[in-house]
């Protein structure tokens, strides 16, 4: 369940918005193999405590994870091209070192007692070893327990639930809550935005649950919890369940049964329909566009208790969105996904998947034009909106004659900050209570 | 210690083919190359002894999966071991399946990009020694013909899959009740039972 359900653009937005944090951190944390060499070199000299190791070696496996993951292919940045072909395919076969079997000299390792002794010596052998000769030693070095621990379950619980994402999709919730006529009822908007988070955690972890290998063949998606072997499986969907069933039944029974019932039907339909269709059909992006509009159609029953006109212009503006984002976020993606037996339109029907991003632009006028005629808002609304209706029209013509990898990524962009200023002019121009047919003046 | 560990060489191709489903095709093993890794990484890898859990390597640099050593305990149980058996059985069959998958689609790639490049008289690599490459739109072409050619392979493969996936996590679920159904039990030395944990 989510506001843009595939994964791909979710992930994306989450880097530029708040991932960004991450992302420069690791960046900064990636030196060069041989500057590692070096503070490996002078560390031991000091005193090595266990933690401080454990916290080297996780910045030694990041960076190298990184240089040996040749294969994928990395996600498009800003800056970065997807397309480059890159020599690397060559060169990562002289980088990439054959893996030998270890040498026995690892047994009388593990019979030294004490801790502190092994990790010394463990340390000296990655300080002795340049990056080329003893891999093997390096690599064992990247094998990790798989022992959970309590103070990392929180964070490893907040990615596979895809936190960022599900914030997303509470805010469209929230959106629809805050658009439905009538008063505005705190404890029904804060137990509809907590029930909806809870079910998109649910829908997200089921979702990692079962795209475990696929996840790890691709860059954007390598890094998940199940795929680094953090969770089990098992825990997973236990998370899944204890925030499926207690999120749909705060919908059900603290706010409504129909919203309770939309969250159950939203949840099944993103981990059974979605999921599933994603490696048979291109049809799945008609159904993960359904999923996202489902939430803001949720925070609407929430606050009226019925489904009208008004809910289904809202899922409808979420509907057609996820077609320029999503269209065009997978137009960069085309190799990860065929490797990867995605069956996604930027692959097999290129042509429907830029007409698709286009029409559903233009959509985007017409139901904003619709808005106030269905007494959502005042007629301000199309008006104000116009300009940038407009503009990722145009964007999304540009993808459709240029077809490149530069006019997508303008679409996407621009999509990435087009839906939240549509939310806020929707919220902006509201229709007032009793304001009739008159055209009332935008409240903002 | 070392010789309870199982040898991570592995891969018996019958039993992948088991497995598979009648309209599959597991990519013909050709060459050395694929025969490796299929197998995975030759792994030496012996966690410390004082370790009782599994351990997990990084990433395979064909599959992209990271392996994983199981660790078997002494007083190990039948339902334990039937799912570490599960769980190294589906490791290996996902191993060559990946493995093979991203040979296959890296092979057919440059096979591609050369016959493209010769069509147009260019020479794979250009004076300067970098590889002459293709853009996004001609390698399209491509990416559509290698994804309808695996799509049957990909079909039996999610099936499989999900197969195993549910077969594993029930088998996990049942391990863990009978785990804490062991501990739960009255033991007859012991004169208080011990707490869940």
């Amino acid at each position: 369940m989510a506001a843009s359900p595939h994964t791909v653009s979710s992930r994306l937005l989450t880097g530029r918005v708040g991932g960004c944090v991450r992302y420069l951190e690791r960046r900064a944390m990636q030196e060069s193999p041989h500057t590692f060499v070096h503070l490996f070199r002078s560390v031991r000299k000091q005193w090595i405590t266990f933690q401080h190791l454990t916290f080297l070696r996780r910045m030694y496996v990041t960076q190298l994870n990184r240089s040996l993951n040749q294969q994928v292919k990395r996600k498009p940045e800003p800056v970065a091209s997807p397309f480059l072909e890159k020599t690397p395919l060559g060169q990562a076969k002289a980088e990439i070192c054959e893996m030998r079997p270890l040498p026995p000299p690892r047994l009388p390792l593990s019979r030294k007692s004490g801790e502190k002794e092994l990790l010394e010596l463990e340390s000296a052998s990655i300080a002795e070893g340049s990056l080329d000769a003893g891999t093997e030693t390096k690599d064992e070095k990247h094998w990790k327990e798989m022992k959970l621990h309590l103070d990392d379950l929180p964070g490893i619980l907040a990615r596979l639930s895809k936190i960022k994402l599900t914030a997303l999709v509470v805010s469209t919730t929230s959106a629809g809550f805050a658009l439905a006529p009538g008063p505005f009822d705190w404890s029904c908007f804060l137990l509809t935005s907590l029930g909806t988070g809870l079910a998109s955690c649910a829908a997200n972890s089921i979702n990692q649950f079962f795209e475990v290998p696929f996840d790890s063949n691709m860059n954007r998606t390598k890094n998940r919890p199940l795929v680094r072997g953090q969770i089990s499986p098992l825990v997973a969907v236990t998370f899944a369940t204890c925030c499926a069933v207690p999120g749909i039944a705060l919908l059900t029974w603290g706010v409504n049964p129909l919203t309770g019932a939309l969250g159950a039907f939203n949840i099944f339909l993103y981990t059974c329909c979605y999921t599933p269709l994603k490696r048979i059909s291109i049809a799945n992006t008609w159904v993960g566009a359904v999923v996202g509009a489902v939430p803001p159609v949720m925070g609407w029953t929430a606050a009226t208790g019925g489904l009208d006109a008004g809910a289904f212009l809202l899922g409808g503006i979420l509907y057609s969105w996820q077609f320029p984002h999503f269209n065009a976020l997978s137009w960069g993606l085309r190799e990860d996904y065929s490797r990867g037996g995605y069956c996604m339109m930027s692959v097999t029907h290129p042509a429907l998947c830029r007409r698709v991003a286009l029409r559903h632009c233009l959509a985007l006028i017409a139901l904003s034009a619709a808005a106030p005629a269905l007494q959502v808002t005042t007629w301000a609304f199309p008006v104000i909106s116009l300009p940038i209706n407009l503009y990722i029209s145009y964007l999304g013509f540009r993808f459709y004659a240029d077809a490149d990898r530069k006019s997508s990524r303008k679409l996407f962009f621009c999509s990435l900050w087009h839906l939240p200023l549509l939310l806020l002019l929707l919220l902006t121009c509201k229709r007032p209570l009793g304001a009739g047919g008159a055209a009332g003046e935008p409240q903002g | 210690m070392a010789a309870l560990r199982p040898s991570r060489r592995v891969l018996v191709p019958p039993l992948c083919r088991a497995f598979a489903g009648p309209g599959c095709q597991l990519a013909p093993e050709r060459g050395a190359e694929r025969r490796d890794a299929a197998s995975g990484r030759v792994s030496g890898f012996c966690p410390p002894r004082k370790s009782c859990h599994d351990w997990i390597g990084p990433p395979d640099k064909h599959s992209n999966l990271r392996p994983v050593h199981f660790y078997i305990p002494e007083n190990e149980s039948p339902l334990e071991r039937k799912l570490r058996q599960l769980r190294q059985e589906t490791q290996e069959w996902n191993q060559q399946f990946w493995a093979n998958q991203n040979l296959t689609f890296r092979k057919e790639k440059e096979e591609f990009i050369r016959s493209r490049l010769k069509a147009r008289g260019l020479e794979p690599r250009a004076g300067s020694g970098q590889k002459a490459t293709l853009d996004a739109e001609e390698m399209a072409d491509f990416y559509k013909e290698f994804l309808s050619k695996n799509f049957l392979k990909h079909m039996c493969y999610n099936r499989d899959w999900y197969k195993r996936n549910f077969a594993i996590t029930f088998c996990m679920g049942k391990v863990a009740l009978e785990r804490v159904w062991n501990k739960l039990r009255p033991k007859p030395k012991e004169t208080a039972p011990r707490s869940p944990p």
